[in-house]
């Protein structure tokens, strides 16, 4: 068996390899749902202490997510992984990377947009403005602020037509 | 840690749990596919809520050795799935309000909008409180609540302001589920540190007037409420809720798939 000697920083770049189940086109990381990273040395190999953050309470990818992140780091080497869920701070759209926003943006399914959001007020107030992820039109209306899974909204483009998920601020 | 922390946290479990479970009844059956997937969305966001209750009670269970008081008949160390299939009626601590049936769509969707206006005010003190726990999981929550009152609330403005039908089901909705709404403010001996139940009933009734008046309804007007839950007296419909709910964990105990 060989012997690893990651830093944080790269148990960081590892968990890059590991993508949401419901959204594969991000990474845990692209997501922000990684808080925290440990790593220390243990009989027998390096033992990571990985913080994960549950998108939403009943978010059924969690489980799996806490598993795949498990498995890409026993896989690379580390010799034992625990994972920490953390509640607190709430999980925010805040934390996606911009790379994450630009891939869903490219899959099919507008980012959340901050600046006109729900993000931080009282209100849910996203009925317009978002943008359509298939023509760019910024005529767009909410069919449900509910969609295919529990982090989506179902938007629909009044241009194009086109029906869209659209990745809810929160 | 005190017993009534378990008691309390175990009621907001036992809330979201059976809320869940009656809502996920919808699932398949719902007005329109959008309609259906926001029910079940909704359903599914007080399942995770209630999951994060059951495993900081079932932690303070294991803690502090009370698993006899709290689930006699399980083993430890105690774990989200025991509190929830393994306790029998008179152990649950919900209010009535969440094991009414579901009624017509009308009368479903005033139930959520009651409930879930109740727990945004709920969550909010909880926040301010000083179990850093209960505050976590309330951080977690109101995010996900803020979406339910929301899309309730423009249903009942859409209903209740809506064809002379829609208004109709609207106010027989109102007249069944209004005589449960005072029993979300009942003060028991393990629910008063918690939550200052005055000022959240206040802004309630505030709030959920508005919206009623707002949606052409008049608000009934009662002398007495229906209570019992806090005290695990509850109406008939409970029993079968667990009878279907709780079946294959007590056929199959601590079966997985």
């Amino acid at each position: 068996m060989h012997t690893t000697c990651y830093t944080p920083a790269d148990i960081w770049r590892l968990l890059e390899q590991v993508s949401d189940p419901e959204v594969p086109v991000l990474s845990v990381v692209d997501l922000g749902i990684i808080r925290h990273v440990e790593v220390s040395d243990r009989q027998g190999g390096q033992h990571a202490q990985v913080t994960i953050t549950p998108t939403y309470s009943g978010c059924p990818a969690m489980d799996m997510i806490s598993a795949n992140i498990r498995m890409e780091l026993l896989m690379q080497g580390v010799h034992s992984v625990e994972i920490v869920n953390q509640l607190s701070p709430a999980w925010t759209t805040d934390w996606m990377t911009e790379a994450g926003k630009e891939k869903l943006k490219e899959y099919g399914i507008a980012p959340p947009v901050a600046n006109l959001s729900a993000c931080g007020s009282s209100d849910v107030n996203e009925e317009s403005g978002i943008q359509c992820p298939l023509c760019g039109s910024l005529h767009t209306h909410v069919v449900s602020h509910f969609g295919s899974t529990a982090c989506k909204a179902l938007h629909q483009c009044d241009d194009c037509k086109e029906p869209f998920d659209y990745f809810k601020c929160h | 840690m005190s017993v009534d922390t378990i008691k309390f946290a175990l009621h907001l479990a036992d809330n979201n749990l059976i809320m869940s479970q009656r809502l996920s009844e919808w699932t398949g059956h719902g007005p329109a596919l959008e309609q259906d997937i926001a029910l079940t969305n909704i359903a599914l966001d007080m399942l995770g809520q209630s999951r994060n209750f059951f495993q900081y009670a079932a932690q303070l269970i294991n803690e502090g050795r009370l698993l006899k008081e709290f689930a006699p008949g399980t083993n430890y160390p105690l774990d989200e799935d025991d509190l929830a299939y393994h306790r029998l009626e008179h152990q649950i601590n919900s209010h009535l309000l969440v094991e009414l049936p579901n009624g017509d769509w009308a009368q479903t969707i005033l139930k959520i909008y009651f409930f879930s206006q109740y727990q945004q005010l709920m969550y909010e003190q909880l926040l301010q409180g000083n179990d850093a726990h209960l505050a976590a999981v309330a951080e977690k929550s109101l995010k996900e609540v803020k979406y339910h009152v929301k899309w309730s609330r423009d249903w009942v403005l859409r209903l209740g302001d809506g064809t002379e039908e829609s208004h109709e089901r609207m106010m027989k909705a109102l007249n069944v589920l209004w005589p449960f709404t005072g029993e979300l403010f009942e003060e028991t001996t393990w629910n008063t540190q918690v939550f200052q139940h005055q000022i959240v009933r206040e802004k309630w009734l505030q709030l959920v007037s508005s919206t009623l008046d707002e949606a052409t309804l008049a608000l009934p007007v009662l002398p007495t409420f229906q209570t019992g839950g806090l005290r695990g007296v509850h109406t008939e419909h409970l029993g079968y809720i667990l009878a279907e709910m709780q079946y294959l964990q007590r056929v199959y105990p601590g079966n997985d798939w």
